[in-house]
């Protein structure tokens, strides 16, 4: 059961479904102790910004 | 598990590959069974991973576990981020495998399946995975700089803008040639097209659900695409079956090609979240689901190969493409065996998600490993196919003759048995109305994939299984083309920026616009000479992309060994100098007779010279001379770019070997451009 549940964690980084979760601990971690950290990105607005990073640069081969 | 055993566990996988390997090298006349290959390969890449490279992890770039990689030091929770080894693996397998190590193989087959399969076997584990694992180390300790970068950094500018030049003539070619594999495989098949054609909206929606209705939704809108991808497939056989419909899908292959043109456009111009990244994640999961369920099925079923080991086509006469074994058979598998776009890869997005150096050999030498191993599923997929079959399907009818008969007489003559009947059954029951001078290789990958599919997984269902295997070849073909372009156009708006800045961003629509164009006219023109091609178009277009694909490999060989030379470690730089030297070999070789042969089917000159006379003594009938001033050109402006090509090749290596012989006659070179140790943390 525990294999099964890691595997079905590595399927969704792998795909980026837990990108949201990922950045929203990585907002608690680092920016949200700064004095003039901004509001976390909604999910939406988050989801935007990471597909139009994700595809810039040579992103895929023959 | 005691050193004793696990000795005794690879002395028998060291006989298990030798015997396996002996086989597949020896047998003459009595027929091989696929699962031959398979056991070769897995033995030779197990061994080659456990040995080769852990030696030249350890010994000759001296990973270091210990130091902080650029994703850990850097970590920004975006584009540098400390990522699983396996998720890290999955991403770059993904970026670097395409629909190259599925073509390249399937043509390389008009030689016998043993050359092929030993240049995947022995070019993947010596050079290409090489090449990947010594490109992404060099790039990890250089906080994940691109190719062209270092190439700039540690040899000098000539190497950086050679890299540049050459990624984007290799797109432009690259996109062509794949853009003809799509317009041959939907050339009158109401079927293929219809499903073809479906795979846009679906994107569309895919793309939608993914940004609006539930943002983020990964899996979920993925999972929706694939099953809508699945009922096209079956929708486009219903299609097929309706008189009124099938004739709105039923195309030559210029309007086609026109349209993939459009398309090609479109994508470039539209926003990725509409149709680029849902398509990616489309093709993503099709390529893995269908790559995996080929090789159940392959072991499952264990079919026979029925093409001999070599055939009398290795004298350079083939009809799929013309030129000797050596250096052909080199330039035509690139990818599989030793790619380097994969340097690209290597060089962007990889090294800045890996956590420890550690998992260098793993990311880089093992994916390179698995993409070796689609190669050797897809030459499986081609030569299970009776050659006369084969044949049939991959001869352009400029070779072979435009009628049915003539294409059997021919064939058979080859000593290849076929007939009309068997290739009209065949034909039918893929749902298909003709399988002749189907170039390009799609068809007949389809073809195989079908045969070997449909055995295992109901065999009434070859037409289904056909058409899935198009869908599938053509989805990420799609992606490939969608991508491509829109890289080259970001290159091109760089350059571009330097001569009147507003061109140069982004997102400045007239600019978008203009660059679009610009790269969609150089492919679509490539592809355009192609259809009209009655030879097949193929016969140019992939060697060239070939040798521009060696071209960077060898651009990035360069590199890691001028930067182990640099470094101390020149009684080690033979691990990329060989293979450098050999890519030098094939590349010139392929290239000095692309140039200088007298046959016309190798030589670009002579095929120039001999259309020329041909139309002006008047030879030619009325709708190949319409064409002919066409021909003749693109021959010509071949010729010049694979001169351009080799040049530049020759211009970066001598570069590279003066900076080496500054650097042993102690006179002053580039500094490394490597970071300085940082401890990691991550334990």
């Amino acid at each position: 059961m525990q294999a099964l549940k890691q595997i079905w964690q590595r399927i969704r980084q792998l795909s980026g479904d837990d990108a949201y979760e990922r950045y929203l601990v990585h907002y608690a971690q680092v920016h949200a102790a700064q004095p003039d950290a901004a509001m976390p990105l909604s999910r939406a607005a988050f989801f935007k910004q990471w597909q139009e990073q994700k595809w810039t640069g040579v992103k895929r081969c023959c | 598990m005691s050193t004793f055993w696990s000795r005794v566990g690879w002395v028998g996988i060291a006989v298990m590959g030798a015997t396996a390997l002996s086989r597949v090298a020896l047998a003459r006349g009595e027929s091989l069974n696929a699962l031959w290959l398979i056991t070769a390969a897995v033995c030779v890449y197990l061994i080659a991973y456990r040995f080769y490279s852990a030696w030249i992890a350890a010994n000759v770039l001296a990973i270091d576990a210990t130091r902080a990689t650029p994703a850990e030091r850097l970590n920004n929770g975006r584009d540098y981020v400390p990522t699983n080894r396996w998720v890290v693996f999955g991403h770059h397998f993904a970026a670097i495998a395409g629909p190259g190590p599925l073509v390249g193989p399937t043509l390389a087959a008009q030689f016998g399946y043993l050359p092929g399969t030993l240049w995947i076997l022995i070019g993947a584990v010596l050079g290409g995975a090489v090449q990947d694992m010594v490109t992404l180390f060099l790039s990890t300790r250089r906080n994940g700089r691109s190719l062209g970068q270092m190439a700039r950094d540690e040899i000098g500018a000539i190497g950086g803008t050679a890299a540049l030049i050459g990624t984007f003539l290799i797109m432009i070619i690259l996109i062509a040639v794949l853009g003809l594999v799509v317009v041959n495989a939907m050339k009158h098949s109401p079927w293929g097209t219809s499903t073809v054609a479906a795979t846009i909206p679906i994107a569309m929606l895919v793309g939608v659900y993914m940004r609006y209705i539930r943002p983020g939704r990964v899996l979920e809108a993925s999972l929706l695409g694939v099953i809508l991808l699945l009922a096209a497939v079956v929708l486009g056989g219903w299609v097929d079956h309706h008189p009124l419909l099938a004739a709105w899908f039923d195309h030559e292959g210029l309007p086609l090609a026109f349209s993939v043109i459009a398309y090609g456009f479109a994508a470039a111009v539209l926003p990725v979240w509409l149709l680029l990244a849902p398509r990616d994640y489309l093709s993503t999961y099709m390529k893995l689901g269908t790559v995996l369920m080929l090789a159940i099925a392959i072991l499952w079923l264990r079919p026979e190969i029925h093409m001999p080991a070599i055939t009398p086509f290795i004298d350079g006469s083939g009809p799929i493409f013309g030129g000797k074994l050596f250096p052909f058979v080199f330039i035509t598998i690139a990818c599989g065996a030793i790619s380097g776009f994969h340097a690209l890869i290597a060089s962007g997005t990889t090294p800045k998600l890996i956590s420890s150096e550690a998992d260098i050999r793993m990311i880089g030498y093992g994916a390179m490993l698995l993409e070796s191993f689609v190669a050797i599923m897809a030459m499986i997929a081609a030569t299970v196919l009776e050659p006369g079959v084969y044949f049939a399907i991959n001869s352009p009818a400029g070779v072979v003759g435009k009628e049915a008969l003539d294409a059997v007489n021919t064939i058979s003559r080859w000593g290849y048995q076929v007939s009309v009947e068997q290739m009209q059954q065949l034909a039918s029951a893929m749902g298909e109305s003709t399988l002749f001078a189907r170039t390009g290789g799609a068809p007949s990958l389809a073809v195989g994939m079908a045969s070997i599919l449909g055995t295992v997984f109901g065999k009434h269902l070859l037409a289904l299984w056909y058409h899935f295997a198009i869908m599938f070849e053509a989805i990420f073909i799609l992606t490939t083309l969608d991508a491509g372009t829109r890289v080259g156009r970001f290159m091109l708006q760089d350059i571009l920026g330097h001569l009147h800045p507003k061109l140069g961003e982004t997102s400045y629509m007239p600019s978008v616009i203009l660059t679009s164009a610009l790269v969609v006219a150089g492919w679509g023109y490539f592809l355009y000479i192609g259809v009209i091609d009655p030879n097949g178009g193929v016969n140019i277009l992939w060697p060239l992309f070939g040798i521009a694909n060696q071209m960077l490999a060898a651009i990035a060989l360069s590199v890691a060994t001028g930067v182990l030379i640099k470094s101390g470690k020149v009684t080690k730089a033979w691990v990329t100098g060989l293979p450098l030297l050999w890519l030098l070999a094939i590349t010139s070789t392929a290239a000095y007779q692309k140039l200088l042969s007298e046959d016309i089917r190798v030589g670009f000159f002579a095929a120039a010279n001999d259309l020329a006379k041909k139309l002006s003594s008047g030879l030619l009938p009325p709708e190949k001379a319409a064409v002919a001033p066409q021909l003749i050109f693109n021959q010509q402006l071949d010729a010049w770019l694979t001169l351009f090509f080799v040049v530049m090749l020759w211009v970066v290596v001598l570069d590279m070997v003066r900076m080496s012989w500054r650097y042993f006659s102690h006179q002053t070179i580039r500094p490394s451009s490597e970071v300085d140790y940082v401890a990691s943390t991550l334990a």
